[in-house]
């Protein structure tokens, strides 16, 4: 079991913003650096490293420029946002299995002066592109929406259920002043009269474009005792690819308002000793806000067709039943393919986040829904 | 606009379009013959590689649908806003086709106000050739 077998003991990051000058690899290297300094173990000693797709600089170029030692271990996670715990995972397995001992995640990323992917018209997959794009399904954003138009329409959910989650996200944000909306607050009616992104979802569903890099450090539950900071313990992790899923367009099998989260909450649940009841503070991944409900009863916290009124009276936000993404999250925090959400958790479970939970001691954070995902739950 | 990136798996459905045809793959096997959408090379159910592409009545409902407004590829903004819909099949309401409720066969993407679009609404399948392929679009019933 990997439970409680390793810690998160350090995290790094950059400043976040819509254009930083230094290029991914510079950033890429910063943040994991902080992360190391704030774990107090030299660079010398990382012989582990865990990245996910659409990162554009590999483990060798981060290892020869903070001088790694001799790496045992590296991974590259598939599906672009839907890996991002899973780094956490596979080096948690890794120290646990005894492959490596100091293991390094990092996402650096462009995303607010760089292209935007869908821009790209020459890498597209054939399968399943060639069923969506030609039809002007070209984004995410599409793509998404079109899932949260049905979700809509079965069970009743609302702008206003979308809207509480931009706004819990927002109302973090206005605390954190690391975060891109630090000084800008939101309201209902700059909500609902935003402009269209891809109908039913606007400007204020879709989550920022950010220059940024995070990181972070995971070792043995013994050696993290020797660590400066609080342990933050990996109790619980999972990676989720259900049967007959097709990706971001999952159009295709029976039930596309079941995704990713499904699979992976089932895995993360069985092997934990607490369960949604018990989480103190949730970092779900939110790229578009109806990710958000979805998530809510794919991990278990309420039923299904019941996350959009989940998100009622004020749910979401510091006090309510379910403190959401309380960094800002994806949506006004920074959009970093969700590895702001990691570092907000650890930061939770230390007592050192700007949005503190009274004594929070468990932590769900999520990784992409929609595509194959990953989860993790962090204790204290 | 974009053409679709046809593969290996897809290729039968392109050229069975070309024809004016609505063609979705089956499973070949005795016993079998469920439909599978998108192509690939076996069975899920039954694990038979034995397939077949069988015509289907082109009629469907419209599962659910968005409407993309700018930032777009060109060609699309040039239409924006317009729809994109997931329409299931009559004959086979799990599988999903995406495409684009229009006016008439060749009408542009935009040729339907999104205001007559609902969840459920009837559809049936037309097509037209852009950038030298065939692709579906959809008509609605009630015209
Ligand atoms: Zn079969």
């Amino acid at each position: 079991m990997l439970k409680d077998r390793t810690a998160i003991v350090g995290i790094g990051q950059t400043a976040f913003a819509k254009h930083l000058p230094e290029s991914e690899k510079t950033l890429a290297c910063r943040a994991v650096l902080a992360a190391l300094d704030d774990a107090g173990i030299a660079p010398a000693e990382v012989d582990a490293f865990a990245s996910y797709t659409m990162e554009e600089t590999d483990e060798v170029e981060v290892a020869k420029a903070i001088g790694a030692g001799d790496v045992t271990f590296f991974s590259k996670v598939g599906y672009g946002g839907g890996g991002s715990c899973a780094t956490v995972a596979h080096l948690a397995a890794a120290v646990a299995t005894g492959q490596a001992s100091v293991g390094v995640a990092w996402r650096s990323r462009k995303r607010g002066s760089g292209p935007r992917p869908w821009k790209n018209t020459a890498v597209q997959l054939p399968t399943p592109g060639q069923w969506t794009r030609p039809f002007g399904l070209l984004r995410p954003a599409d793509e998404i929406g079109m899932l949260a138009r049905r979700y809509m329409h079965e069970y009743g959910a609302t702008r206003d259920h979308l809207f509480n989650v931009a706004l819990a996200c927002r109302n973090r944000a206005n605390q954190n002043p690391d975060a891109i909306m630090y000084d800008r607050p939101l309201t209902r009616e700059m909500y609902m009269t935003s402009r269209w992104i891809s109908e039913p979802l606007c400007l204020f569903d879709n989550c920022l474009e950010t220059d940024g890099a995070l990181a972070c450090v995971v070792v043995s539950a013994e050696r993290a005792r020797d660590c400066p900071r609080r342990p933050v313990y990996v109790h619980s992790a999972a990676q989720g690819l259900p049967a007959q899923h097709h990706g971001m367009v999952n159009y295709w099998n029976d039930d596309p308002l079941t995704g990713p989260a499904w699979t992976a909450a089932r895995h993360l649940w069985k092997q934990a000793d607490f369960g949604p009841a018990d989480v103190d503070v949730a970092q779900i991944y939110d790229a578009f806000t109806p990710l958000v409900p979805l998530s809510l009863e794919g991990y278990g916290f309420c039923g299904r067709g019941e996350g959009g009124a989940f998100t009622e009276g004020g749910a979401l936000e510091i006090g309510g039943r379910l403190p959401l993404n309380t960094g800002g999250g994806g949506l006004s925090e920074a959009y970093v393919h969700g590895f702001n959400l990691i570092t907000e958790g650890v930061k939770q479970l230390r007592g050192t986040s700007t949005a503190q939970v009274p004594d929070a001691r468990t932590c769900l954070v999520t990784a992409g829904e929609g595509v194959p995902t990953s989860a993790i739950l962090l204790r204290s | 606009m974009l053409t679709p990136v046809i593969d290996e798996d897809g290729a039968p459905f392109w050229e069975y379009a070309a024809r004016g045809e609505l063609r979705i793959q089956a499973c070949a096997a005795d016993g079998c013959g469920e439909l599978r959408f998108p192509p690939r090379p076996c069975c899920p159910h039954c694990r038979s590689f034995a397939g077949e592409w069988r015509l289907m009545s082109g009629r469907g409902r419209i599962w659910s649908y968005v409407v993309p407004h700018p930032p777009l590829l060109p060609d699309y903004a040039a239409q924006a806003p317009y729809n994109a819909v997931l329409v299931e099949l009559a004959d086979a309401p799990r599988i999903r086709l995406a495409g684009n409720v229009v006016a008439a066969p060749d009408a542009p993407l935009d040729s339907v106000d999104p205001a007559r679009l609902r969840i459920g609404a009837a559809v049936r399948v037309a097509f037209t050739e852009t950038g030298g392929v065939t692709v579906p679009r959809w008509i609605l019933e009630r015209g």
